[in-house]
């Protein structure tokens, strides 16, 4: 399997990006792909490890080295059938993932990995461009109904999943289109959101339901999911934020990144009017908050035409290379930049705000930071240390605050009675994803806290066999075994 | 005998021999003869062994003339004339009643036959002699004497009588239940000859048998043999000769040989037994040796009327298959006879008798010696030895030696020798065979083929597939490449997933079955190079009567290559045109919603089937597994197979028809093999064959149409059983086919005694309900489950390669991942999460030791116990050699190794003299322990020399009895340079080492390298199968100070997958079994025991050692450490993280560090501290072989693991108090005897001032490996470099024992006026030998065999001079010596990678097999070089390069110059015409691999 030498003939390539000043045009994706040939000697790059630690470093459990050799060799149906064996929706994780795999790849010890993340990308455009993918509803059904609460990534592919089983699937989703955070927080330069639209018109035509303004505990009751399903998954995400609890955050011009991101997707998607949107146009946009989502606010407000962009985190700046004490196959944390950093920001590490200051309007006129130093001691939390005489203080307009999620919104938990974690999330563990209530299951971030989309396919997929399971006594769906490699 | 407990079963034991014969050609009687006989056996003691008690032997016996002079006069009654009566000793019960019992019985028998009882007579011995075991065992002994009564009876109708009168003696006394019954026992019943046999070391025999002394006692011929066992539970019934013949070596297909001995008994019927023909059945008793059964048989087939000489061609038949030269009239009788019999297979030299004529033969691999001497007084000696008996050269006429496949036979009446060709000649001659074939046997290709497609009407292959259990990885791993390729795929890094019964993923019967294999006692073989020797093909049809000898008996279907396609089944279906063939087809289906009962109700209804199909004359039984449905699921192939190939048996029938096994099951070779094993005659893998199909059509296989498709396939798996079948040292398949060479792991007695009895199984497992519920639950998978769009179709297996809930494996990404954090961070804690993950994946079924948990604590401080410094120097690190790993890989784990002390292992690849000296910075890259296996590569005497243990790899935990190749690509000028050979030339380790086919080689070997390193322990490499408790003992008795102990699992490098997966058992079986019965026999203080094979953590290491290990070895886990991160392509040259790659660039990648070698180590050495400090030991040898420290962990639930019994393994034996458990004292390897040490005693100028010295010595045959010990000692002071040119010459007279000149070193000349014995020349490192006939010898020497077989084997640099013939295998694996010779037997310069080799005569066959080095010129004067040589690579040409010529003209000067050759002298003498004789064999890899050299500039 495999082309044996292919990682000594072939250099990594990645897929190419349209210029800068040509992406920061539109919102649209600015990849270029390369070409069947590149793309097969990226394929051919693929060693066929006894041990696939990518395979082990995927959430998901790709097949990563299957689906590898059959790009190599041309045969993209194959490739396609084995991705999807494991990803019901590797469009959205071929363009988002963070590709923990890659960081597992072996021959990531000592060369550039194998460009998995975008092989996976191109197996699946090309399915899609050759029809292979398309709706198989399933030949028999049972007479169970499911709902789905919440339709991001790990309720649809827990609908599907459910779906396929032959059980009758109404997703519920409170926003008036569906998708989740795919649709309203990650931008269309990362995600067009054709490609939603593409996936759920073949779930749609594969007989699930899609109910969307359905806010299920305000404006559906609890009861009515209740008395007309047989099992519930509650996969609504961590949408409560974190916020930034200073003097100032009141003013007018401080943010929630989510509030942020929302509303210029809104305006892409021609729900929202330019003019009805918090928009960065001319304006000193002050990124809090160092991540993702700190990512997609710079490359938002660059598009929007902000004046100057900014980005805070608190965190000390990481090293560009592996740390020591995170070594291969784990997760690494280390500097990532973005496209969108490329777009133009001003990156700024171990920063700390400590406070808005404002006109006597209540509009945001700028903000007081102090340096922070971190302070590690073996056994202990780190310590987050002021350094005296650092203060500075910074012009802004806006301040967006990308601080992340604190857990699930409470309306659910508390309606259906659910025992909460210690982060608040919904209680539930991966042996079964069952919570307290019988019937009542919760999947992807409003059980595990806020994480990446190819962990809220995997809970989707593992949830809906246990749901099944649940239903039938037993369940036929795949279910993931527990290989996963660890954080360190 | 010892019974069975625990892990020993007394079955397993083996033997090997010293056997020979000697007569008087005209006839002269006299006593002397019988001083010499037991002469022969003396001089060759060291071929055999003594055990505990230092007085028992395991055997030894005489048969000669029957002294009729000395009976009349001995006998106090009057006897008929001498032939007229027969006599022989008879073994009888110690108790006089019983003794009473038996003669009644026995003389009741004779005379219901017409004969007489003439009388008795007590046979005078002194009991003083016996050993304690022997006297325990000693029979009474009396000799009776039968005359023919008045009736006039030939002699042979005498004989008939006599048989049928002892058989039914033997049946009658073997059932009656009296307490001493087995000591009833005829040694012989003859006119002829007469046998005096017993547990007897050979001097003893003629003071035990007073009559052997007596003047009057007088032969013509006498037959001795003596026995090695492995073991020391002999019996004196076992002790040979037998009545007609004895044998040195072993039938490995035994258990095929003598159950279908057994079902042809149906069908014999003879006028001259007429209704008694019942009475003598069993033809073959169970429960003796290998020898014994055959001797039986033996006898049998001469009652029906067929001579010895031509039983013996029957048996063991020389190689015809593939011969293209023998003559037609031969081959037509050997292939008619392979109709009747399938060859007694294994290494075997059979000297027989039946008074007329005295004989021997060779089996047709030619794999034992068998020297003989013809003198001028008319004596003619035959022995595994020349030079046993002292002869003036003077009165020697010839020397010679049974050649492979060939006969050599004196005519006692004629008192002449007639020659292999004047006997078989004559028996071919006798029935006119050839036309017999030409009319009855039909060859399947002959028949011709219908055109259809390669799909039934049936379910879709995805549904059947699943029901078969069908992976992806069986499609890609397995069949796609086999089809594709023809020939079977291969991987690396051996096994680390758990064994069918510990797996949690559904299994194939088979998998529950491990392949035997050939280690020490008997020699796997190599198919490829030997090519020439193998044959894959079966008869199908019933047999017929074996008495009669005619055309019925060929009325049979060949098939070639029985793995067929379903279009040749669809021919033999159809095949109506020839009413000889009766083919029945019976489904193996049962219902599955009936469940357990109704499959076993299926399978009797199969043998019902079956049986009614013979009784209306059905021939050909198709067992097939069509059909399979939503309500019906198959049979297990192998269970339906084996059921009723044994069923069939038992009712009698199954000589009457022949199996065809049609299934969707079989896809490796594996499957394959067993269902041959048990009795199939070919299998048709249809849905193999629909799945390449479609592979095709895929374009999945390119280049090749389905049937070419199909076609490769079954090439491959035809070359694949060949080399399961080789493995075990069996050359064809139809001796294969039936025997059963397998032992089940996971198995309950209940089932294997049920349906594949005679199988062993020890530690019991799950039955036929297990099975059931395997085959329901692939059924329901496939019918009564809707597949899930989205999901794949077939799992993926992960057998090979990890997967997320595929198989698993002890190495995973996390457990990888942890171990290189720990030894990288040096974090203890990181560490224990490692071995908290090896050792609870294991307790959640992974290896039989997670099975285990520590009991009867006895906590002490850890502070107590030894420290690690102490306990790391018991740790060793595993044989992979440079060239297997890169230079730094392998240097690292030396370094670190020493750094605490430990060891590590050069692997079988030589090593760099630079490595022998210290870095400056302290670090040694020198690797304590020095391996020698098959290919002998750079095993020179420094090398030997600087090494503190030398390793014998016997067999190799990846792949048991199999040989490597590291190709021409890998071997870089460095490599070359380490394993003495030349660049770019590809290098072959041959499956056996060619100096040990038998335990007393091994004890020889053993001999040999403790001679040339006196410090060095001898460490023997054995891996875990039945019966390596017995081969440790041999092992023992031969004196090795380790004996290792290998796990199946281990391993780097390639590796056919069939061998990875099947062949070999896990260490925990084998070392139990090892400790066990090297404990039994009281050999345990005598050896260090060492284990390994997967060895991970602290944990592994404590239960190895409370099993009985008391060193222990890491491989992986330390590769591991250095980076590896088992990507399982060692077998590519592209290790990504530079261990197992050459690649330069890809080295660069190596970041591995001694410390974290060491850090691993230390580690391990921890956990078991802690371990121990628990159990309350203080050292290790406290805790070696404390088993009651272990329990069967009751805590682990899982329906096929519960039925395990582990108290075998457990099983502690019991012996003596006293008796050591651990080693507690050294070997005592007798070297002080050795001629050497009376050489140095006169050498000193030579050795210490370098002066010219000659010495003039006597030797002997007992004088081995001379130069051993001299070289060891030159190379001490000076290196590889050795003494200036002929600096000590040493002149011999006599015959020089095995090994002369081993690894005989520069600077010596050793010149031998006599002869010598094999292994002449091993391993030479330097120096020059000269072999010549004495120069009062009338012998001319061109037609003298003056050495023997195996000679220059691994030498690498030295002259050799040898004025006369050598044995067979001159030459092989030569990589620097340069020799000639007169003329070579079979097999000459096999894998030869270098030096030259100058023939001036006849060579035999198979000339050349994998030589890929070096060049050999053979003067052709006889032009039977090109009918011999194996063409294969090689070039053959003129002698016409200017170099050439001078180079081989120099060396024809040299030879003369140093013997006197009187053929060189001719050859010298007309140099212009005798030049454009020779032919020069220049292998094609050489002649690439030396352009390619002077291209790089590195040739001067």
């Amino acid at each position: 399997m495999g082309k044996t030498i292919g990682f000594l003939e072939y250099k990594r390539v990645d897929e190419g990006i349209k210029k800068v000043e040509h992406r920061l045009k539109n919102y649209n994706e600015f990849t270029v792909p390369l070409e069947e040939k590149k793309l097969k000697e990226q394929g051919a790059r693929c060693m066929d490890c006894g041990i696939p630690f990518c395979h082990s470093g995927c959430p998901l459990g790709n097949f990563i080295p299957d689906f590898n050799d059959k790009v190599y060799k041309g045969r993209w149906k194959e490739a396609a059938q084995i991705l999807h064996a494991t990803n019901n929706f590797p469009e959205f994780t071929g363009r988002l993932c963070p590709a923990p795999c890659e960081e597992a790849c072996v021959l990531g010890i000592n060369e550039d990995p194998v460009t998995i993340e975008n092989i996976e990308k191109n197996i699946v455009e090309i399915a899609f461009k050759e029809g292979w993918i398309h709706a198989n509803p399933p030949e028999k059904r049972t007479t169970k109904k499911v709902a789905v609460i919440g339709s991001g990534p790990a309720g649809l592919a827990a609908a599907q999943q459910l779906n396929r089983a032959g059980h009758k699937v109404t997703v519920f989703e409170r926003d008036a289109k569906v998708g989740g955070l795919l649709r309203y927080g990650i931008p269309d330069f990362k995600l067009e959101k054709n490609i939603i639209d593409r996936r759920l018109a073949i779930l749609e035509a594969e007989g699930i339901q899609f109910k969307t303004n359905a806010h299920v505990g305000k404006n559906v009751s609890i009861e009515t999911i209740k008395a007309g399903f047989d099992a519930i998954l509650l996969s609504g995400g961590a949408s409560q934020r974190r916020g930034i609890p200073i003097k100032g955050n009141h003013l007018k011009g401080v943010h929630q990144a989510m509030d942020f991101l929302k509303m210029s997707n809104q305006y892409v998607d021609g729900l929202l009017k330019m003019d009805s949107i918090l928009s960065a146009k001319d304006k000193n946009v002050i990124v809090i908050g160092g991540g993702d989502t700190g990512s997609d606010c710079i490359g938002t407000s660059n598009r929007q035409g902000a004046k100057l962009v900014t980005n805070f985190e608190i965190l000390s700046k990481p090293s560009q290379g592996r740390p020591a004490n995170q070594p291969w196959p784990y997760w690494p944390m280390r500097l990532k930049t973005t496209s969108s950093h490329k777009e133009g920001v001003a990156r700024h590490f171990s920063i700390s705000t400590k406070e808005f200051l404002g006109d006597k309007n209540g509009n945001l006129k700028g903000l007081k930071t102090i340096e922070v130093e971190w302070i590690f001691k073996e056994g202990e939390r780190p310590q987050l240390k002021e350094i005296p005489n650092t203060e500075k203080q910074w012009d802004c307009d806006l301040a967006l605050l990308a601080l992340g999620f604190v857990g699930a919104e409470k309306t659910l938990a508390e309606q259906f009675g659910l025992e909460l974690d210690y982060r608040t999330n919904i209680k539930a563990t991966t042996k079964d994803y069952t919570t307290n209530v019988a019937g009542v299951f919760t999947a992807g971030d409003m059980r595990r806290g806020q994480s990446l989309i190819v962990w809220a396919i995997s809970e989707g997929r593992q949830a809906a066999h246990h749901i099944d399971t649940y239903l039938m006594g037993r369940s036929n769906l795949p279910l993931k075994d527990n290989n996963d490699l660890p954080r360190v | 005998m010892l019974t069975r407990q625990g892990m020993y079963l007394p079955e397993f034991e083996h033997d090997n021999c010293g056997a020979g014969f000697i007569c008087s050609l005209k006839g002269v009687k006299s006593n002397n003869i019988i001083h010499k006989a037991l002469q022969i056996l003396e001089k060759l003691e060291h071929r055999g062994a003594v055990n505990a008690d230092g007085k028992t032997g395991d055997g030894a016996g005489i048969l000669i003339d029957i002294p009729h002079d000395f009976f009349v006069k001995n006998c106090e009654f009057n006897l008929p004339k001498e032939q007229a009566y027969a006599v022989s000793n008879v073994f009888l019960p110690k108790r006089e009643n019983q003794r009473k019992f038996c003669i009644e019985i026995f003389e009741k028998h004779i005379t219901e036959q017409g004969l007489d009882v003439i009388g008795w007579r007590d046979v005078p011995v002194d009991e003083s002699v016996l050993g304690k075991i022997a006297a325990l065992t000693q029979p009474f002994i009396k000799q009776i004497f039968i005359g023919k009564s008045n009736t006039i009876l030939d002699d042979f109708q005498f004989n008939l009588k006599l048989f049928i009168a002892r058989k039914k003696t033997e049946h009658e006394i073997n059932s009656s239940k009296i307490s001493e019954m087995a000591f009833f026992y005829l040694p012989s019943l003859s006119t002829k000859i007469i046998i005096y046999k017993g547990l007897l070391i050979p001097e003893d025999i003629k003071l035990f048998y007073k009559d052997l002394t007596d003047p009057l006692f007088v032969t013509r011929l006498a037959l001795v043999h003596q026995r090695f066992s492995t073991n020391t539970f002999p019996t004196w019934d076992l002790a040979q000769p037998f009545r007609y013949m004895c044998h040195n070596g072993e039938i490995n297909t035994l258990r095929g040989n003598v159950s279908r001995t057994l079902s042809r008994q149906e069908l014999m019927k003879s006028d001259w037994f007429g209704d008694e023909i019942k009475s003598i059945f069993p033809i073959i008793l169970p429960g003796k040796s290998d020898s014994a059964q055959m001797d039986m048989l033996v006898e049998l087939l001469l009652m029906t009327g067929r001579s010895l000489p031509e039983v013996m061609m029957i048996l063991v038949p020389e190689a015809w298959e593939k011969n293209p030269y023998m003559p037609e009239a031969k081959k037509a009788f050997y292939e008619y006879n392979s109709c009747i019999m399938e060859p007694w297979d294994g290494p075997a030299s059979i000297p027989f008798t039946d008074g007329n004529y005295i004989g021997a033969v060779l089996d047709r691999n030619g794999l034992r010696p068998s020297r003989y001497s013809v003198t001028k007084d008319g004596f003619v000696i035959m022995s595994s030895e020349t030079g046993v008996i002292e002869i003036d050269p003077k009165n020697v006429a010839s020397h010679g030696r049974l050649e492979p496949g060939k006969m050599f036979l004196v005519d006692m009446n004629q008192g002449r020798i007639i020659n292999d060709k004047e006997i078989k000649d004559e028996i071919v001659s006798r029935h006119p065979y050839k036309k017999w074939l030409e009319k009855s046997l039909v060859h399947l290709a002959d028949i011709p083929p219908k055109k259809g497609p390669i799909e039934h009407q049936e379910d879709p292959l995805e549904k059947r597939q699943i029901v078969f259990g069908y992976t992806q990885e069986d499609l890609g791993i397995i069949i796609q490449p086999m089809s594709q390729l023809g020939k079977e795929p291969i991987g690396s890094m051996g096994n680390d997933s758990p064994i069918a019964i510990l797996s949690e993923k559904p299994q194939l019967i088979y998998n529950y079955f491990k392949q035997l294999f050939a280690q020490v006692t008997n020699p796997p073989l190599d198919g490829i190079r030997e090519e020439l020797i193998t044959d894959i093909s079966l008869t199908l049809g019933s047999d017929t009567n074996i008495f009669k000898i005619n055309e019925d008996q060929c009325k049979k279907l060949k098939i070639q290559n029985p793995v067929i396609s379903k279009h040749d089944l669809d021919k033999i279906k159809n095949y109506t045109q020839n009413p000889d063939f009766v083919v029945t087809t019976i489904a193996m289906l049962y219902e599955v919603d009936k469940g357990l009962n109704e499959l076993e109700r299926t399978l009797i209804d199969l043998v019902k089937q079956a049986s009614k199909a013979i009784d209306q004359g059905g021939n050909i039984i198709i067992l097939s597994d069509r059909g399979v449905s939503k309500k019906m699921a198959p049979i297990p192939a192998l269970l339906a197979c084996s059921f009723v190939n044994h069923e069939l048996y038992k009712i009698g029938k199954r000589a009457r028809a022949s199996l065809i096994i049609e299934s969707a099951e079989p896809r490796e070779v594996h499957h394959f093999a067993l269902l041959f094993g048990f009795g199939a005659s070919a299998v048709n893998p249809y849905i193999v064959n629909e799945i390449v199909s479609k592979q095709v059509k895929e374009q999945e296989i390119l280049g090749f149409d389905y049937l070419e498709a199909i076609n490769n396939y079954n090439k491959a798996v035809g070359l694949g059983i060949l080399k399961v079948m080789n493995k075990i040292g069996i050359s064809t398949l139809n001796s294969y086919r039936g025997s059963q060479l397998f032992e089940c792991i996971g198995l309950n007695t209940k089932i294997v005694n049920q349906y594949f009895p005679n199988t062993v199984t020890r530690i019991q497992g799950i039955g036929l309900r297990e099975i059931e519920r395997e085959i329901c639950k692939r059924h329901t998978s496939a019918y009564n489950t809707d597949t899930i769009d989205g999901s794949l179709h077939l799992d993926f297996g992960g057998q090979y390669k990890w997967r997320r809930s595929g198989e698993k494996h002890a190495f995973n990404p996390l457990t990888v991942a942890k171990l290189q954090e720990s030894v990288r961070s040096n974090k203890h804690s990181t560490f224990k999460e490692y071995s908290d993950l090896v050792n609870g994946q294991s307790k959640k079924l992974m290896t039989i030791r997670g099975l285990f948990e520590f009991a009867n604590f006895d906590p002490i401080p850890l502070e107590e116990v030894e420290p690690w410094t102490k306990i790391v120097k018991r740790f060793k690190t595993g044989a992979m050699s440079y060239g297997s790993i890169s230079k730094e890989a392998h240097e690292n784990l030396a370094i670190a190794m020493n750094r605490i002390g430990g060891k590590s292992n050069s692997g079988e690849g030589g090593e760099d003299q630079s490595r022998f000296y210290k870095d400056s910075n302290g670090d040694w890259k020198n690797s304590a322990i020095k391996q020698v296996a098959s290919g002998r590569f750079g095993v020179t005497s420094n090398y030997l020399t600087n090494a503190t243990e030398i390793q014998i790899k016997m067999a190799q935990g990846a792949k048991p009895g199999e040989g490597g190749q590291l190709p021409g690509s890998k071997v870089n000028p460095d490599i070359a340079k380490t394993r003495n050979s030349t660049p770019y030339v590809g290098l072959i380790s041959p499956p056996p080492h060619h100096d040990i086919y038998s335990i007393e080689d091994l004890s020889q070997l053993i001999y040999d390298l403790k001679s040339a390193n006196r410090n060095a322990r001898i460490n023997v490499k054995l891996v875990s199968e039945v019966g390596v408790g017995t081969v440790a003992a041999g092992v023992a008795k031969a004196k090795g100070d380790v004996i290792l102990i290998s796990g199946h699992d281990g391993g780097t490098g390639a590796t056919p997958l069939t061998s990875m997966k099947h062949a070999g058992l896990p260490w925990e079986l084998g070392l139990a079994e090892a400790q066990q019965t090297l404990v039994l026999n009281n050999l345990r203080n005598r050896v260090v025991l060492e284990c390994d094979g997967q060895l991970k953590t602290g944990r592994d290491v404590a239960i190895a050692c409370l099993l009985g290990a008391e060193e222990f070895g890491f491989a992986t886990a330390p590769l591991v450490a250095s980076g590896c991160v088992m990507m399982r392509v060692c077998h590519l040259n592209t290790c990504p993280v530079g261990i197992a790659t050459q690649n330069p660039e890809l080295r660069k990648k190596f970041k591995g560090k001694p410390e974290h070698v060491v850090n691993f180590m230390y580690f391990v050495a921890q956990e078991l501290r802690e371990i121990m400090a628990q159990l309350g030991f203080r050292t290790v040898d406290e805790m070696v072989g404390q088993v009651q420290k272990l329990n069967r962990n009751k805590t682990i639930d899982f329906y096929k693991s519960n039925g395990l019994d582990l108290s075998p393994v457990l099983h502690q034996v019991s012996v003596p108090e006293g008796t050591k458990v651990f080693n507690t004292e050294a070997q005592d390897h007798d070297l002080e005897k050795s001629l050497d040490f009376k050489i140095i005693r006169q050498a000193h100028p030579a050795l210490f001032r370098k002066e010219k010295t000659v010495i003039a010595s006597k030797i002997t045959n007992r004088d081995r490996a001379f130069g051993a010990i001299l070289s060891n000692e030159i190379s001490k002071i000076y290196g590889a470099q050795g003494l200036p040119d002929n600096t000590l010459k040493i002149n011999f007279t006599g015959s020089a024992g095995q090994s002369f000149g081993a690894f005989a070193t520069k600077g010596l000349t050793l010149v031998i006026n006599g002869n010598a014995n094999d292994y002449l020349g091993k391993g030479l490192s330097g120096a020059k030998l000269v072999v010549k006939v004495p120069d009062s010898s009338t012998l001319i020497p061109d037609k003298n065999v003056i050495i023997g077989n195996v000679a220059l084997y691994g030498a690498t640099s030295g002259e050799v001079y040898i004025n006369g013939k050598a044995g067979e295998r001159f030459c092989v694996r030569n990589s620097g010596g340069v020799a000639v010779v007169e003329g070579i037997g079979d097999h000459g310069c096999e894998y030869m990678t270098g030096g030259r080799a100058v023939i001036l005569g006849e060579v035999g066959r198979n000339f050349g097999a994998g030589m890929s080095g070096g060049i050999a010129y053979v003067y052709n004067a006889y032009d039977t070089f090109n009918i011999n040589c194996n063409k294969k690579g090689l070039n053959i040409e003129g002698v016409k390069l200017t170099d050439d010529i001078s180079e081989l003209k120099s060396l024809v000067e040299n030879h003369y110059k140093a013997t006197l050759s009187p053929l060189a002298k001719r050859i010298l003498g007309n140099w212009k015409i005798h030049l454009p004789k020779f032919i020069k064999v220049l292998p094609e890899e050489y002649k690439q691999a030396l352009l390619r050299l002077a291209n790089e500039n590195l040739v001067e």
